[in-house]
């Protein structure tokens, strides 16, 4: 397992509200390099406000948050995934009329070097960056079976199959941290059985550390190492899965939200 | 069988678009070869203006204003100057690239119909400019700018009309080469990618603000061009040649053509050129009334633009099993 030391990610009194909504108060948790952890939570409990905040979509109003030690909350929206923190959309966020592999190399943009003069002159350097690309991005679309696929606008295609375009994106930024935004909504139960052997593969083959926001109970204590449970942007527990699924407030939390 | 829609398809495409396009001056008057010409300098501006709207996305009601500057640039390097006509063409496309980014970057903070109106008023603005009396040593006012037609060099047995045609040419070809390899890669994907989902265009690394900025200054630089070569090739600028209809007509012309397409441009450049002269063949009383039938026709019978109809046909033929 990962050694102790510099967690990889690490979340100090987080706070950010939108009005008179607190939808993250004083967050704080760390996930260590080499672990999935999940994040869980009823509707509306700062799942997704997190994630903007870890890739600078928003401004926290007070609080740290630190990746490999450095703190990233100066950096601007576009270096994120440069830093090494990718990450997929609840709601699907595909660039609907190009292809699956357009969509996918547009992932390979971050660690791209060549600017507008080198491609309006077709330098040499050019040719090179684009072939590489091209066949990462063809081994990550065969990785999650979307060869077949690979020309079509990703419009066109269901929903399950765009869930894994948008996966495929994120690794071709090759990140160190990915955020997985419910990656197992709208999925039937084969699909999930899919996705989670694709988790661990990730994060196993890979090399990549896992946070995942799902709603998939079952999903999420099977496949992490560790779970962080918000409710009203706040954390009410954290620790291994075992723990935290018999862990009394998380409970309430969420029979609370049934019984509503 | 080679596939139309495939790369060879494209290539066989395009060689018998040159061919034609080195044949005709030979078989045309040389005023058709004129209107030919200015076509082709249509084309340049129609890239310019497609790649900020057609691909990024940003909508420009101003582009006239670009074909303009260019135009300026080049007449008053030859008429104060005494710059020959060529030089004048890349300064013209250097001057409009700095322009564009410059109005690019207050431009980042208006979206959809608000960039359009501000494009709208640089539009607005632009004949009025070039007649103002601070400027009118260089501009010339209301008059404008005459410029003399070039000879063919090195004894090339042309005409003036034909050698500009062709040295037109050649410059249309150098700048779609330019964008095709712009538009290829990397920062085609990016472009496209800010217009239909700029949150995950950053999330992926694209710089939105630099992109936006930089595209309208590489727009400005092809309409620029245009505008240069347009100078050269009808001879003369006056402020009035660059009002708002311009602009309009260039949006026509990638809309018509095909928006966030290379071929469009040509297609849309030759509708912009020959069909108001059509539409006064029909109807000598009310040209315009014509010209906006056609326009209707064809967003009715292509609303992808030619270029969308062409690749539909492309694509049907490709499907369709062989012939006897
Ligand atoms: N941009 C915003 N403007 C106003 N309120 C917001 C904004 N973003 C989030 N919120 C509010 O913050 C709270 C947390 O929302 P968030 O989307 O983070 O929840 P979530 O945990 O992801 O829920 P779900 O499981 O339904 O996706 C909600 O009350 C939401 O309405
Ligand atoms: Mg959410």
């Amino acid at each position: 397992m990962a050694v102790e030391g510099t967690p990889l990610l690490s979340v100090r009194d987080l706070s950010i509200r939108f009005g008179g909504i607190v939808a993250l108060d004083g967050v704080s948790f760390d996930v260590r390099a080499g672990t999935i952890a999940g994040l869980i939570g009823p509707n509306g409990a700062g799942k997704t406000t997190l994630f903007n905040c870890l890739n600078r979509l928003y401004q926290p109003s007070a609080g740290r948050i630190a990746f490999e030690g450095r703190p990233i909350l100066e950096a601007p929206r576009h270096q994120i995934a440069a830093l090494g923190i990718g990450r997929t959309f609840q709601n699907l966020a595909l660039f609907r009329s190009m292809s699956v592999l357009d969509n996918v190399r547009v992932g390979g943009h971050c660690r791209m070097r060549a600017g507008f003069l080198a491609h309006a002159l077709g330098l040499p350097g050019v040719g090179r960056e684009e072939m590489e690309l091209e066949g990462e991005a063809q081994r990550l679309i065969d990785l999650l079976e979307l060869g077949p696929v690979a020309h079509v606008p990703v419009a066109a295609l269901p929903f399950g199959t765009q869930k894994r375009v948008e996966l495929a994106r994120a690794l071709v930024t090759r990140p160190k941290l990915l955020l997985l935004d419910e990656p197992a909504g709208g999925l039937n139960h084969e699909e999930v059985d899919g996705l989670r052997t694709r988790i661990r593969d990730i994060r196993d083959r890979l090399g990549v550390t896992v946070l995942l926001v799902e709603h998939h109970m079952n999903l999420v204590m099977t496949v992490s190492d560790q779970v962080v449970a918000l409710n009203f942007g706040r954390i009410i527990a954290d620790g291994p899965p075992d723990a935290v699924r018999s862990d009394e407030g998380v409970i309430r939390a969420y029979l609370g939200e049934d019984a509503a | 069988m080679a596939r139309l829609l495939g790369p060879d398809g494209r290539r066989v495409g395009l060689a018998l678009l040159l061919l034609a396009a080195c044949v005709l001056p030979f078989l045309l008057s040389s005023y058709r070869t004129f209107q030919l010409t200015s076509a082709l300098t249509y084309a340049i501006a129609l890239v310019g203006l497609n790649i900020l709207t057609g691909w990024n996305g940003q909508i420009s009601l101003g582009h006239g204003a670009f074909y303009a500057i260019g135009a300026y640039v080049a007449a008053i390097l030859m008429d104060r100057f005494g710059v020959p006509y060529w030089a004048t063409i890349p300064v013209a496309g250097f001057v409009c690239l700095g322009a564009g980014y410059l109005f690019g970057l207050p431009a980042l903070r208006l979206e959809g119909l608000y960039l359009a109106l501000a494009t709208f008023a640089l539009a607005l603005a632009t004949p009025q400019l070039l007649k103002w009396k601070h400027l009118e040593e260089w501009t010339g006012g209301v008059q404008g700018i005459v410029i003399l037609k070039p000879d063919a060099p090195f004894g090339l047995p042309l005409d003036q009309d034909q050698w500009l045609y062709f040295f037109t040419l050649a410059i249309t070809v150098l700048m779609f080469w330019l964008a095709r390899n712009l538009l290829a890669g990397r920062i085609g994907r990016a472009l496209v990618a800010i217009r239909e989902q700029p949150t995950a265009a950053e999330a992926m690394g694209v710089d939105i603000a630099f992109y936006k900025s930089m595209t309208f200054g590489v727009s400005a630089m092809f309409t620029g061009v245009a505008g240069a070569l347009g100078a050269i090739v009808i001879q003369f600028v006056a402020p009035d040649s660059f009002t708002l209809f311009l602009s309009i007509t260039l949006l026509v012309g990638i809309v018509v053509g095909g928006l966030a397409s290379l071929s469009g441009a040509i297609w849309g450049a030759l509708f912009i050129q020959f069909i108001p002269n059509v539409a006064d063949h029909i109807s000598k009383a009310a040209p315009w009334a014509i010209y906006g039938l056609f326009l209707i026709a064809c967003m009715y019978l292509m609303p992808t633009g030619v270029a969308g109809l062409l690749r539909a046909a492309a694509a049907r033929l490709d499907r369709a099993p062989p012939g006897p």
